[in-house]
This record gives C-alpha cells, structure tokens and sequence, in this order.
C-alpha cells in the first residue's frame, strides 16, 4: 500500500517538475543584456511591431516586448516594482499615461529632442510620457440623409431635434469618457450632466461596443449621426467606400475637435534608460512618425510631419488645446456623471 | 461516508446499513494502511496555491474603497446584479435542458444519423465564447448578411437588436452545452442495464422510467456539467462586452479600467467569491454521489420511428449547425475574403507556443488534481474532504482578476522571497516567478483545476475497494496493483481531463496576455489583439486555427468515450 502511494505520487511529483524544467530555461534566459530594450506596449502588436523591426535594423539595439490592455500592464508594472524588466511603457489614451505617471511607474525625462517635437499640450508636463500619434474623436454622418449644416459639435446632438436619430459608442470605453472628461473642465459638471441627459434621450438604438458598429449602424439607416475616432472611418471608407459616411468636425469656431493621444513614457526603475530615452526620442522624428500615424491613419503628433494621404483627404480642423492630461484628471468624474446619467 | 452508491440520502442509509451487515464487503478505504507526510504537504501546497491569490482579494477589504461602492450602489449595481442573475439562470436551464435532451437522445435512442451526431455534437466545445459571440454579431446584426438582406428584400424591415439578453443567453448556451451533454452522456451510458430492466418488470412505462429512474441517477452528472457553465458565465466578460451586456463583471473591470481602482475591483470580486463558495456549497448538498453498477451490459437504445425518427435528427443537427458549423464556414469565409498577409513565419510559432502551454498546464494541473483526490480517497480530513470545492474557486473568476491575484502574489514572492535568498546566497539577485513559463502555468492549474477535478475523481472512484482487496487476496503485491488495476482503470479518466484541460487552456486570453513570458504570444493573445480593434475578419484566421488545434484533444476525447 505504502510503496503503491509513494509510487504514485512520486510519479506525479516527478511528472511536474519535469514539466516546469523543460519549461524553466526559457524564463532563465531572461537576464537584462546591454543594448536590450524592454517594452510593454498597450498599442496593438501589428501596430508596434514594424517600428521596433525598423529601429532594431538601423541601431542594433535588440527590442522584447509583451502587449496587453493598459490596466493589467500597470498593475505588473506596480507589482515588479525596482525589479522589472521593462523600461518603455507604450499605451493608448493620456488617461492612462497620466494614471501611469500618477502610480508613479514612469520617471522624468529632459530631451530637448522630444521638448522641440512633441508640441506641450501632447506631452506631460514633468515629462514623465510623450505623446507619439493624434487621434482626432469627432462626428460621423450620413451624407445621404442630412446635411452638414445640420451639425454643430458634441454639446448640440443633446438637442432635442436630434431624439432617434443618434448612435453612440458604450461609456465603457476610454475614448468616451477622455470625451467627457473634457467636457466636464469645460462646461463644469452641470452643464455636462445636462449634454449627457440629451445624449441619451436622443439615442436610437442601445450603445453600440465599438466605433465601427456605430458607424454601420448610421450607414444601415439606424440613425443619422455619431461620434468615432477617425481611423475607424478609415478602415470602414478602405473596406467599403460608398457607403454615404462622411467626417465633420465638430465644435469648428470654439472649442475644436476633442484629440486624445497614444504615446510612451521610460519606467521608472528602466534597467536601460539611454537607451528607452534613445529610443524615444527617434518615434518623435519624421522617420518614425510617418510608421506610426500612417499605419493606424492617425495624426503624426510632431507638427511639422504631415499625416498620410487618406488622412488628409478628410480636411483640415481646430482641434481643442487643453493639455491631454485632462482626459485622466477628470475622467472619474466623467464616468460617475455618464453613469448617473444611465448612458451606459 | 466516503463511499456510498445511491443519491437518495434514505436509500444511503439502508444501503451502508446493509453493507454493514454483509462480512466481506468493505465500506470504507483502508485508512490506517497509509498516512504521509508528503501527500499531506502536497495538499496543504495546492490548497495555498489556490486560497492565497484569492485570499489577497480579502485582504483588500482592510481599505474599503466607499466612493466607488457608494457610486456603484447609487447607479449600477442594482442593474448589474439583475442581469447577471438573469444570465446566469438562463444559461443554466439552457445547458440543463439541451445538454440533457441531446444527451438522452444519442446515448438511449437510435436515429438517422446519431452516430456521427454523437460526435459531431462534441466539436462546439473547441470554440471560445468570445469567438462564437463576434461571428453571431457579424452574421446576424444588422450590419450582416441576413439583416441586409432583409432590408432590400422586406418592405418596411429597418432591424431587430440581436444585442438582447436572449442573444447573449443563446450564443453562452451555444458554447457550454457540451459540459452538460458530454458528462450526462457518460451517466446516461455508464448506469447500466439493470435498473432500466428492474424498473420496467416493476410495471413502469419505458417514458416514466426514464422520469423515474434514468434520468435522477444522472442527476450528479447533469449539475456538475451545469455548475462548471455556471462558473464561466460568472466569469465571462469577452461575450457579454461583445454584446455589451453589462453584468457584475462589468463593474469590476469598470472599477480597476475606469476608475483605476484595483482595490475596489478586488472587493467586488471577492462579493462574486461569496456567492460563488455558495454555489458549491449547493452543488455539495444538492449532489450526492453515485457510483457506478456494472459497465458490461449496455443499456439497449429506443428505437425511434417514424415522424420522432427525423425529428431527432432534425434536433440535433440544428443544434449542430449553429453551434459549430454556421460559425467555421463564417470564420472561413472571412479568412478568404481578407488576405492572408498574416500568415507568416511567425504564426506556426503561436501554434507552437499555444501547443506548449496547453499541453504543460495539462499535466500539471491533471498531476494536481489526482494529488487531491487521492488525498480525499486515502487521507480523509477536513481538508482533502473540501479540496474539490477549494480546486473549483479558481474557475469562476473574472480571468483578469484572478491573473492580477496571481501575479501579485508571485510578485511578492520574487521581491521578498527569491531575490532575499539569491542576496543571502551571494547570488546576483534576479526574480525568478513573473514573466516565466513556471508561474504561467501555476496560473493556468489555478484556474483550471475544477475542469480537472470532475472526471479525475470519476476515474478513481472507477477503483473500488473490494477491486484493490480483490486483488491483494489473489497474492499480488502493491506494486503489481498499481501497476495491473489502478494504472489501467485510471488512465484514461486522467487523460480525458488532460484533454479538457488543454482545450480549456487553449481558449484563456487574460491570464495568458499578462503573465506570457516574451516572445510567448498564442493564438488566443493574437484574437486579442484584433478583436480590441473590432478587426473581426483579422481575428478570423487565429479563431480558426485556435478552433482547428481544439478539435484534435475533442476528437481524441470522442475516441476515448466510444472505447470506454
């Protein structure tokens, strides 16, 4: 009985080690090297990766990388602490840049490079992250069936002429309420509560959970006007060109077109920090900023790069200058208003 | 009474008073042969594995984060609360009902059709969730084919919301019936002839046996199919976002994405730990356990005639086509009309890296599982007697939070433990848990030990004791027991649950994007990667492939159960 027992679980012991040391010399293998750059990057891997390829080709310099949403990456970045092997985080959204900076996982960074590229309201002020690419949030309608005098902005689809005929994305996702959040330093909490109410009121159909759907859901004549980020309409304009959807940029005249940023900024404990500082410093350049705005059809944030052709075809707009930061200052707020207000 | 063989409690009671009465028979496992040290260490190892990553949810609650429950409760949870319990009750009478009725028709009746249906009926199981939820919005919403086609075709037709809490319901029901229907098939063949024939020459009609006596000795099999999609519905949040459905998840993930408030997220969940423990208390009480009469007679088929015939076939290849076909020849037909630009050199990496993974996590998770119910079997305790329920806890968390829960507490063990000793050893000091494969799969056997569990205790209990006495009688040693009645009766309930195991780690997304070591993307982290865009027709060729590598551990699974 007993040497049956001690068999069997000697087995299975011996089973699961065998199991964890074929799999250990991988994980062992992972000793922090000289010209080795760390990245975790929160911006999609077919995005990132053309740029790290390019950038390894001209340096050298060897880049590792794990992608995942924003929250999960800054919880690990939280949890590893002076020992993590990351030194770039790349996200998506100043709301999570600024949380980053707030967590304190991000350090300062002086670069008269990035200070000359990167114009200030796309940046940190302490230069904990750097904006990289522009996405421009603004209004989408069918040409078809309105015109574009008809539009205004964001404040005026609450307007009661617009019940049944909006379309509108979740609350659930950051680019809505990096939307509001502005909204709410702007027009102050009341105001805003009053826009949301009449964004709700107006809706033709429950929140869709992603831009692209809004966006089939005003060209399939479910209502006629809603808010997306631009590179969405890009896809949908490569894949289907008539489909009656054009741009129009909201709030031309005052506040200008909401624009929320993806961008990167050195970890605070970067193992390699000239070399992330390098690294950093060479996204901010034409070179770079063409692969990363074109490859999404976003905004190159280095004002002198000018965006690609398809992008450019949507015209020329204002858009808003407050400080990107807002978006994560206020964005607590902004949920806790477009949650009162049942726009779910 | 850790072996007794009827459900009934009263039926127990005479049954082991009986037992008692007959001199030969043993009721209980010889206890006193065996005590070690080692296995016990083992338990208490794969008991803390499991309770401390959870137990760091508890601990949250020392900051009880009142802004965002105060919020919550003004606006939401009320809501929320509602909708998942609507969701969780759907699903769960969805799964009973069909896995059950599919699993009666193919295993106790005869039709055209059943004996590829069997099988067929099994290949739903390798489609994620998440996968099956954005092929039904892409085929079915208004955007897609059909609603189009009405609309140019249907005078006065604008849509229908599919985005309901029916849609939501039936794409999850969809996706876990195989758990009721797979387990209820193996009660409904495994009971044997014997009652069916004492019940029917006790005068019941061959429709009131099955009421009477069938169907309640597949009751044990019935629930623990239904708990285990219970528990994934809990824990879901890629369909319900999809359809943007919100539920208790929602709230927690809202709580740590939007409010950048872990803590809060980690005392909602902990409420969903609260309501989860009660479930398996439930399942514990309502259960019982059954064993199994003797496997050699089969129990005999109906033969179905006429119009019941071809409505049985009907039945299940609908539910065949929508659950399996419907959305391969949907993902086909995006793979064909997008280029396939991203299948690279790269990409057999992912297979291979996916391929690993899953295989290194079944066998350890399955090695874990076996040390618990051997515990149960031979060291009865406290403890090993609660061991299930604690190896199930795993299962029903929100993914991401449980991966969160887990990295945090290999997080801690690398800064305060490991690079501690490395420094007291003169070693340079180098974490050595997160970011390693070793810690993945420790994730993944958290999280998957109750998928285990269930049929690796099947495959013990397969061993009786008058076997292992039966054996010993007839002079063989221990050795030679193990080797010629454990080992051959065991084997393949432990590979069934590797099986499940491995397709099980296949389709996980959160535990595997945050803990991956570089360089270990899979197919499911390249899904991710499109889906988060709403890329649908990119996420097409690694959902197939996924779908396609799922298959081959289904089909062994099928080979296996027509053997056994």
């Amino acid at each position: 009985m007993k040497a049956k027992m001690a068999a069997w679980v000697s087995g299975i012991a011996a089973a699961t080690v065998a199991a964890f040391i074929v799999a250990e010399p991988v994980s062992a293998q992972e000793a922090a090297k000289s010209n080795e750059l760390v990245i975790y990057s929160a911006r999609n891997e077919h995005l990132v990766k053309p740029l790290f390829d390019l950038y390894t080709e001209k340096t050298g310099t060897k880049i590792r990388y794990i992608t995942d949403k924003a929250g999960p990456l800054l919880a690990r970045l939280e949890t590893e602490g002076r020992n993590t092997p990351a030194d770039l985080l790349i996200t998506v959204d100043a709301g999570n840049l600024w949380q980053a900076s707030k967590q304190g996982v991000l350090q300062p960074i002086k670069s008269e490079t990035l200070e000359k590229n990167i114009p200030e309201n796309l940046r940190d002020e302490k230069g904990d992250w750097f904006g990289l690419s522009v996405r421009a949030r603004t209004l989408v309608y069918a040409s078809n069936r309105i015109k574009a005098d008809d539009l205004k902005g964001y404040e005026d689809l609450a307007d009661p002429r617009w019940k049944g005929r909006l379309c509108l994305r979740t609350s659930k996702k950051v680019y809505n309420q990096s939307l509001v959040a502005t909204m709410v330093e702007r027009l102050g909490k009341d105001k805003t509560t009053q826009v949301l109410d009449g964004w709700v009121s107006n809706l033709a159909a429950p929140v869709f959970s992603n831009d692209t759907r809004a966006m089939e859901a005003v060209a399939a004549g479910i209502c006629d006007v809603t808010v997306v980020n631009t590179y969405y309409f890009g896809r949908l304009q490569k894949k289907n060109p008539d489909n009656g959807l054009k741009i129009f940029w909201a709030n031309q005249g005052d506040s200008g077109v909401h624009v929320n940023i993806s961008g990167a900024g050195v970890t605070r404990y970067a193992k390699n920090k000239d070399a992330a500082v390098d690294f950093l410093e060479w996204m901010s350049t034409e070179e770079a900023q063409h692969i990363i705005a074109d490859s999404n059809m976003e905004y190159p944030a280095n004002a002198s790069v000018k965006p690609s052709e398809q992008v450019a075809s949507w015209g020329e707009f204002e858009a808003d200058d407050l400080n990107v930061a807002i978006a994560g200052e206020k964005q607590i707020q902004a949920i806790q208003l477009m949650d009162k207000a049942r726009y779910n | 009474m850790p072996y007794q063989s009827i459900s009934d409690p009263a039926a127990a009671a005479l049954g082991s008073s009986l037992l008692n009465r007959l001199p030969f028979v043993s009721k209980r496992w010889p206890v006193q042969s065996f005590s070690s040290a080692g296995l016990t260490t083992l338990v208490v190892l794969i008991a803390a594995l499991v309770l401390l990553p959870l137990g760091s949810l508890l601990l949250s609650w020392q900051d009880v984060q009142w802004d965002v429950w105060k919020h919550l409760f003004e606006t939401q949870l009320g809501g929320l609360i509602w909708n998942t319990l609507v969701l969780v009750f759907g699903v769960a009478a969805g799964v009973t009902v069909l896995g059950t009725a599919l699993a009666a028709l193919i295993s106790l009746c005869d039709f055209p059709g059943r004996r590829w249906l069997e099988w067929a009926l099994m290949l739903p199981f390798a489609i994620p969730a998440y996968v099956l939820a954005f092929v039904y919005l892409g085929v079915f919403d208004f955007s897609g084919p059909l609603q189009s086609w009405m609309r140019t075709n249907i005078d006065g037709f604008t849509w229908v919301d599919i985005r309901s809490p029916l849609g939501v319901i039936t794409v999850l029901v969809l996706v876990f019936y195989p758990y009721v229907y797979m387990l209820a098939r193996g009660a409904f063949q495994g009971q044997g002839r014997s009652l069916y024939e004492a019940s029917r020459l006790l005068g019941m009609s061959a429709q009131r046996t099955f009421w009477r006596v069938t169907l309640p000795v597949a009751r044990p099999a019935i629930i623990g199919g239904a708990i285990l999609a219970v528990m994934e519905t809990l824990a879901d949040f890629g369909t319900v976002s999809v359809f943007n459905y919100d539920t208790f998840t929602t709230a927690i993930y809202k709580s740590w994405f939007g409010f950048f408030n872990l803590k809060a997220a980690a005392q909602l969940a902990s409420l969903l730990l609260a309501f989860i423990v009660m479930i398996l208390i439930l399942e514990k009480q309502l259960k019982g356990r059954v064993g199994q009469s003797e496997r050699q007679r089969v129990m005999p088929r109906h033969q179905l005639q006429g119009m019941n015939k071809w409505f049985a076939t009907g039945f299940c290849s609908v539910v065949f086509v929508l659950a399996f076909l419907l959305p391969v020849v949907q993902l086909g037909w995006w793979i064909y009309s997008t280029s396939l630009s991203d299948l690279n050199a790269r990409y057999m990496r992912l297979v291979t890296n996916t391929l690993l993974l899953a295989g290194l996590a079944a066998i350890a998770t399955v090695a874990a599982a076996s040390v618990l119910v051997l515990a149960k079997r031979f060291q009865p305790g406290r403890l090993s007697s609660w061991s299930e329920q604690i190896g199930s806890l795993g299962y029903a968390m929100p993914g991401a939070l449980l991966a969160v829960a887990v990295m945090m507490l290999f997080g801690f063990l690398d800064n305060h433990v490991i690079t501690t000793v490395q420094t007291w050893l003169g070693l340079q000091a180098k974490p050595l848990l997160l970011g390693s494969v070793f810690a993945l799969v420790l994730a993944y056997l958290i999280r998957f030990l109750a998928v285990a569990l269930k049929p690796v205790t099947a495959a013990f209990d397969r061993v009786r004791p008058t076997m292992h006495e039966a054996a010993r009688i007839l002079g063989h040693s221990p050795l030679s027991v193990s080797r010629r009645v454990y080992i051959p009766m065991v084997m393949p309930g432990l590979l069934t649950a590797m099986l499940l195991v491995f397709v099980d780690v296949l389709k996980e997304m959160p535990a595997t994007l945050l803990m991956r070591p570089f360089g270990w993307d899979t197919l499911a982290v390249r899904i991710f990667e499109m889906t988060a865009e709403a890329e649908w027709e990119r996420a097409a060729l690694p959902a197939m492939s996924l779908i396609l590598v799922g298959m081959i551990p289904v089909i062994a699974l099928i080979r296996r159960s027509r053997v056994g």
